[in-house]
């Protein structure tokens, strides 16, 4: 591409001391992508709005929260009845919690659906699965901060996973918490990680995420490199500008997101007991746990696998076990992008046992997320035991079937 | 620049050198931060010894003391209960005879406690910490399970104990309820959290 002329006037004056033009041409105005990109391409830029929703209301409730188990409820109480508009606050970052994992959990499945993760964009996918990780332990941390019952069991029930490490366990556990069960040591660490140390992570995180994509181009559809095939000015004939083309189809995607969130916000904002659970409208009572605890639902899936471990193997006791198997769970999507071996990214053009894969994993994904809502009953672990071999199904035998299966052809050009 | 002069060996040692001291000097900065995680010496004290009067505790009924943060239940067991958990299959069990240090060596037997009819134990499931649900009555458990016999079922993970606080096999909680350390200071009043040996 043509160099641009230098600007001049406090432009100019700018770009002698900082790269704005540079960065604006970079990683907008000529930065190409690919022209094909289809609704499931919307949920990166949610995600990060929804980012900017959580960081800006987190600030303000932090202006009238009170980390300490004497003040805490009654601190969120105030902010819901007496903060001027404390209510609206509060319920954009609830809402924004879960709607974070919605849209993180679609941008995810998107990189699944069309081989987003492989090479050359194995650090992208790994960088956004740290981010999800990250994400993880951010939002367990801030559901302890009302200190209702479902917090204050939630917590309990997590830090007590480190107490199952075989030996160092107990030790470990009480380490975490500060205390010999979650105390206001607990509450106060939690909140200073929820609110300063995990959010500085996430956002450097965010910027080697994006960086790292900005660096091999976003993957298509079709799953087809565009800068393989450039026109004489150097640019991807499949191609088009992220600024303008993106940005105003991103915006009107955000219109119609934003037209569901305030949905949510202003006439569901419990989720039906999904965003926040019924329990934890009774403020944390350390001697009696409610009668049904579940985590939120976005954590269910893990816990259903966790709870479904009722055996021992190889000497390891069934709570440790249950923790590896949770882990692993977790532990084995960061190696998606060896485990694939297809020649071909895109499912478009993958063989039918990739398509029956994919089906069967998130088909587990979702009935071992109802599983970890319900109450645990024999039958319900049995499934869930049946869901956590498919879903490792899906992963450990990738390297057979993408290597076994015949592919369809893959295009030169982008279809449209 | 050219290479006269320059001893590589020398340079190569000294960087390492550096880098080792300055690992070390990091590995010493990290202790006091990780250090600081540890109970607190507020939250340490806080583990004293606490009383309870069950002199009001009729047979069949709970009270929970609160100690160490941690709930303690001091049931009553009717002679019918100290049947019923006397006479549990010990196969059914995961750990009949309490061989696990899960007690102070003198609650003995199949009740692991002191008096056969007043139980004290830590309500804290020992599979994920949850507070177990009170269950004495053998029809009491909603879910269905042959030959109940009564106890504790944690609304977690569905770990089912006997009114010993013993654990039956099969169960996500891998041992038998805790029982704390107490003694009687008379025949109403508890000490949860002290042997007798330590007044």
């Amino acid at each position: 591409m043509a160099a641009p002329e230098k600007p001049g006037g406090l432009l100019g004056w700018l770009d002698a001391r900082f790269p704005v033009s540079r960065l604006w041409r970079d990683h907008l105005a000529n930065y190409y992508v690919p022209k094909n990109l289809n609704i499931w391409y919307i949920f990166g830029s949610l995600a990060l709005l929804v980012l900017v929703n959580q960081l800006l209301t987190g600030i303000w409730l932090t202006m009238s929260y009170r980390p300490s188990p004497e003040e805490a409820f009654a601190s969120i109480e105030y902010i819901m009845r007496d903060v001027e508009w404390g209510w609206l606050i509060r319920y954009l970052h609830t809402t924004g919690a879960s709607a974070l994992f919605i849209v993180v959990y679609l941008h995810m499945f998107r990189g699944l659906l069309y081989g987003s993760y492989k090479a050359p964009r194995e650090l992208v996918w790994v960088f956004g699965m740290a981010l999800y990780l990250i994400l993880m332990a951010e939002a367990f941390m801030g559901y302890l901060l009302p200190w209702g019952q479902m917090s204050y069991w939630g917590a309990q029930v997590i830090t007590s996973f480190f107490s199952a490490v075989p030996s160092i366990g107990p030790g470990l556990a009480e380490w975490v918490r500060g205390d010999y069960v979650v105390s206001g040591a607990t509450l106060n660490r939690f909140f200073a990680l929820h609110v300063i140390a995990l959010p500085l992570v996430i956002l450097g995180l965010v910027v080697l995420h994006i960086v790292a994509l900005h660096e091999v181009g976003s993957n298509n559809p079709d799953g087809i490199e565009i800068n393989a095939l450039k026109d004489d000015a150097g640019k991807p004939v499949d191609g088009i500008p992220f600024h303008p083309y993106y940005t105003v189809k991103d915006l009107v995607g955000v219109a119609i997101f934003l037209f569901v969130f305030c949905g949510v916000v202003f006439y569901f904002p419990e989720g039906g007991g999904f965003f926040i659970e019924q329990p934890n409208f009774a403020p944390a009572d350390p001697l009696n746990t409610p009668d049904h605890i579940a985590p939120v639902w976005y954590f269910t899936p893990f816990y259903a696998i966790l709870r479904g471990v009722n055996f021992s193997l190889l000497g390891l006791d069934a709570r440790f076990l249950g923790v590896v198997f949770m882990g692993g769970a977790i532990a084995v999507l960061f190696v998606l992008p060896w485990l694939d071996r297809s020649p071909v990214r895109s499912m478009r053009y993958k063989g039918w046992m990739s398509k029956l894969m994919l089906a069967v994993f998130i088909a587990s994904f979702v009935a071992l997320g109802v599983l970890g809502v319900l109450p645990p009953t024999p039958v319900r672990t049995r499934l869930a035991q049946l869901f956590t071999v498919l879903y490792f199904a899906y992963f450990l035998l990738m390297p057979l079937y993408t290597r076994l299966e015949k592919n369809r052809p893959v295009p030169k050009r982008v279809t449209g | 620049m050219t290479e006269r002069g320059i001893n590589k060996g020398r340079r190569r040692f000294l960087v390492g050198a550096t880098s080792v001291i300055g690992a070390v000097g990091m590995v010493g900065v990290a202790v006091p931060f990780v250090a600081s995680w540890q109970p607190s010496a507020r939250a340490r004290a806080a583990a004293a010894p606490v009383q309870a009067d069950i002199s009001k505790l009729h047979p069949g009924q709970r009270m929970t003391v609160e100690w160490r943060g941690r709930p303690v239940w001091i049931i009553r067991r009717t002679p019918e209960m100290i049947a019923r958990t006397e006479t549990v299959a010990t196969e059914r069990l995961a750990d009949p005879d309490s061989n696990h240090p899960q007690q102070p060596a003198y609650v003995q037997g199949a009740l692991r406690s002191i008096k056969p009819e007043v139980g004290v134990l830590i309500g804290l499931c020992t599979h994920f910490g949850c507070s177990p649900l009170y269950r004495p009555e053998p029809d009491a458990q909603a879910d269905s399970n042959d030959d109940w016999s009564g106890g504790f079922f944690c609304p977690c993970h569905g770990s089912r104990f006997d009114l010993a606080g013993r654990v039956y096999t099969g169960m996500p909680a891998p041992t038998n309820l805790e029982v704390p350390p107490y003694h009687y200071l008379n025949d109403t009043i508890i000490v949860v959290g002290e042997d007798k040996e330590a007044v």
